[in-house]
């Protein structure tokens, strides 16, 4: 299959401490990947790159065959790279429908149009309200996005980042800090979303039944290393991965 | 959707200035209804910045002035006929001057910010001062003619009304664009705007350049009420006052500065005839809003008239 | 122009600038570690100017007056945080209403000096050991500026004692970097923050006290000193202690030197300056390095 995203010997350290050293890493069309590793290993660091937020020390990164090593993070958001946040990133005091209006108003274009109503646009209110239908949120779309539960905020968050119409999408530990009941909800969503969409997903995660459950493909990641990759039984019985990373666990 | 119920207190107000014209009512009044129009006009351009895209400017009053100097001054020398014109020109010229001033203020954020946008107001006062020969320096410019169908107090206020209202028709459909909505996200989340693909510093900008505009307006509009000009329009606690009559009003509402401004000029027209210490009324009340009700006097009433509504609206209202 | 006169106008610079730095270091302090920005730090200044008057013809000593302004000026700090500030301290969008707290009290402050002392001009005599002026090397130097040279490098050395070799120090520093993980191991951080508030509005009152001899003390006073100490900390970087100092020498050199050079214009240098560093070097002339974490 055909890499989307391809991370070309991606250096970046803050201080002499690397988050990424000589990273290459090559995610394919369709591919449902997830990076996992100890805390401080990288990996958020590792988006941040990705998304542009972080500039790089040295490497390229290529997206659909395209440099975009280089380029502002809206740039890359716009072509189609999408995030979600390990901690829900939210826009508080606005209801549940109009973060998603704004982004699919982001989507569409009309972010510097400043005389006509926000709920004018025909497609764009239909666009928010499929989003809304298919992350289960209708029923929820007048409150305001604080006064939902945390998982919800989460779920919004994904929300947001799939209006954009992603061509990849990378969720931070999108099940952290959640109850069972809601992690088992966010798994089959993460599912149900890669099969409907053929959405290209690359994830963090820190509780291995989800990620043994889940993925197709795992990368293991250690002190800004990519240590080991394969599906998850490759990564159950590797060696190296059993003793640097999993082995207080299993 | 809002329903059409809450714009009734809105509607009483714009009655209410509409009556002042059939009323008999003193000059002074008349006088003092202008100047709420005007200052209504700068405040609600300044929570443009402030209250939606979480920019605090101290330096807000550098446009107010810029405004009221071009369209004083080039009115003194090309007398009152060209008024209406030069009004305008006034508005684009600080919409020019925030060109230069936006993009170096707004690589800025939060205090530094603040900081940078006091320092050109401040910056710009000194200068206006300095220039003794052709800004009248401390003494200001007076004098300033209009034109012959605006004479009247009565007719100057009518024609002030008229600009207002359409300035604010503009700001208040630009508060409810999709436009709108981005800057209210770049307060609350600037972080997630520029991961949506959208750029904060271009939006930012055009909101501080439009803002400039409409407060570069209400100095020109000023400049003809009084018929004089002075340096202390300049002067940073021209800005400090916008920002109390912003806050009193309440900054989350788009005509919250609108009702701060009332109460503001009317509290200041009362206190300061009966006291020199009108500064430390100010600065009380300030610091009973921001302590106590940091949303305004708008935010009080909201919360007093619609607050048990608020759920049931929640639980059955309607977008789309 | 000869160089005696040139060291003597330098020498003048650095006086202004160590009371500037007294205020400027207070606001930075409390920036630093409280994240608070007070506007109103200035009106501390012209509270220590206005008490220090007070008490200098009361005692009819002029150490005591200043001692007296030193504690009046913390005392009203102490209130002010403990009263006020305290409550709005983790708000959203607290910085702006942080500007907008502090910047009610200048108006509170400088009206109610007005009110109290009136809006005239006062003056205070320099006292009696260090009115003469000192000959060093063939130029005429006044002994109350050396004083407040000697005294400002005390107080930094003092610091920089406290901040860097002291527990204390340490729970100061640690309050600048994670406010609740401090509480969880047992710190009063609220007592922190308000005795960081006392001491540094009592270094603003102290200030006002030294500079009353030197200046004429009126109640716009307050607003030209903030003015100068945001310049001052803007260009050292805020929250940074020694960049401060720097900022300070450079201010008060370029208002000293400034009114030689262009007079009618040295009112406007320090503005000038403001821009042009915030411009060209918003973080200051010191940045404090980030932490790599987004």
């Amino acid at each position: 299959m055909e890499a989307i995203l391809e991370l070309k010997d991606l250096n970046k350290h803050f201080d002499g401490i690397y988050v990424s050293k000589n990273i290459d890493l090559k995610i394919e069309a369709g591919s449902l990947t997830a990076i996992i590793g100890p805390n401080g290993a990288g990996k958020t660091s590792l988006f941040n790159l990705i998304t542009g937020f972080l500039e790089k020390d040295s490497g390229k990164i290529f997206f659909k065959g395209r440099d975009i090593t280089n380029k502002n993070p809206e740039e890359i958001a716009s072509l189609g790279i999408v995030r979600a946040f390990q901690v829900s990133s939210i826009f508080p005091y606005e209801t549940v429908y109009d973060n998603l209006l704004l982004a699919s108003l982001s989507h569409h274009k009309k972010n510097f149009n400043f005389f006509s109503n926000k709920y004018s646009f025909k497609n764009i209110c239909e666009h928010t309200n499929f989003i809304l239908k298919s992350m289960n949120l209708e029923n929820k779309k007048n409150l305001k996005a604080s006064e939902l539960s945390h998982g919800d905020q989460k779920i919004l968050d994904i929300a947001m980042a799939l209006t954009l119409s992603p061509a990849l999408l990378l969720l931070d530990e999108p099940t952290a800090g959640m109850s069972p009941e809601e992690r088992k909800n966010m798994v089959l969503i993460i599912r149900e979303l890669h099969k409907k969409f053929k959405l290209t997903t690359l994830f963090i995660e820190h509780d291995m039944d989800i990620v043994f459950g889940v993925a197709e493909k795992i990368r293991v990641m250690v002190r800004g290393e990519i240590i080991a990759e394969g599906t998850s039984e490759e990564i159950k019985n590797n060696p190296l991965v059993i003793e640097s990373y999993l082995g207080a666990e299993v | 959707m809002r329903k059409s119920s809450s714009y009734l207190p809105w509607l009483s107000i714009l009655i209410a200035f509409l009556l002042i014209l059939f009323l008999p009512i003193s000059e002074h009044k008349v006088h003092l209804a202008t100047r709420i129009l005007i200052f209504s006009l700068y405040a609600v351009a300044f929570n443009i910045l402030f209250g939606m895209t979480g920019l605090l400017s101290l330096g807000s009053a550098l446009f107010y002035g810029f405004g009221a100097y071009v369209t004083g001054m080039l009115t003194k020398s090309y007398g009152g006929d060209y008024f209406v014109y030069l009004l305008i020109l006034g508005s684009i010229s600080a919409f020019i001057l925030a060109i230069p001033l936006g993009l170096l203020c707004l690589r800025l954020t939060d205090v530094y910010f603040t900081m940078l946008t006091f320092a050109f107001g401040q910056l710009v006062w000194g200068v206006c001062i300095k220039l003794y020969n052709f800004t009248g320096g401390d003494d200001g410019i007076q004098g300033i003619p209009r034109m012959a169908l605006l004479e009247t107090t009565k007719s100057y206020y009518i024609f002030v009304f008229i600009i207002v209202f359409i300035s604010l028709i503009f700001l208040w459909r630009l508060a409810s664009s999709p436009f709108g909505l981005v800057l209210n996200g770049i307060r609350q989340n600037r972080n997630r705007i520029t991961f949506l693909g959208m750029n904060v510093y271009k939006h930012q900008l055009l909101a501080f350049l439009i803002s400039a505009f409409f407060t570069g307006l209400a100095g020109g509009l000023y400049s003809g009420l009084d018929g004089s000009i002075h340096p202390n329009m300049f002067f940073w606690t021209q800005s400090g006052s916008i920002i109390l009559m912003v806050i009193l009003g309440g900054i989350n509402n788009f005509f919250g500065p609108v009702v701060g401004t009332i109460i503001f000029i009317l509290l200041e027209d009362y206190i300061g005839k009966t006291t020199e210490y009108w500064p430390f009324f100010l600065g009380t009340i300030m610091l009973i809003m921001v302590i106590i009700f940091p949303k305004g006097i708008v935010g009080i009433l909201t919360r007093f008239l619609k607050g048990p509504q608020t759920k049931k609206e929640l639980a059955n209202g309607s977008h789309s | 122009m000869d160089v005696s006169f040139l060291i003597s106008q330098f020498v003048g610079g650095l006086s202004t600038a160590m009371l500037l730095f007294l205020v400027a270091s207070g606001l930075s302090l409390i920036f630093g570690v409280g994240k608070v920005f007070n506007f109103a730090h200035g009106s501390f200044y012209l509270l220590g100017s206005y008490l220090a008057f007070q008490f200098i013809n009361f005692f009819n000593n002029f150490w005591i007056g200043v001692i007296c302004a030193i504690l009046g000026a913390g005392m009203f700090g102490v209130v002010m945080e403990f009263l006020f500030l305290r409550r709005i301290y983790g708000r959203s969008e607290e910085v702006s209403f942080q500007i907008l707290l502090t910047y009610s009290f200048i108006l509170i402050i400088d009206d109610m000096v007005k009110y109290i002392w009136g809006p005239e001009y006062k003056t205070i005599e320099k006292p009696a050991s260090l009115i003469d002026q000192l000959q060093l090397g063939g130029v005429l130097i006044p002994k109350y500026s050396i004083f407040i040279l000697i005294l400002g490098f005390v107080i930094v050395v003092t610091f920089w004692f406290i901040l860097n070799r002291t527990e204390m120090g340490k729970v100061i520093k640690a309050t600048a970097i994670d406010r609740d993980m401090l509480s969880l191991l047992g710190v009063n951080v609220p007592l922190v923050m308000t005795l960081i508030f006392g001491v540094a509005t009592a270094m603003g009152g102290l200030a006002g006290a030294l500079a009353a001899p030197l200046r004429t003390v009126t109640p716009g006073a307050g607003i030209e000193v903030i003015i100068d100490s945001l310049i001052v900390i803007v260009l050292g970087g805020l929250g940074n202690f020694w960049g401060a100092l720097l900022g300070a020498i450079i201010i008060g050199e370029v208002v000293a030197f400034g009114i030689l050079w262009v007079p009618q214009w040295a009112s406007l240098l320090n503005f000038l300056v403001m821009v042009l560093v915030l411009i060209l070097k918003p973080e200051g002339l010191f940045p404090q390095k980030k932490s790599g974490r987004v």
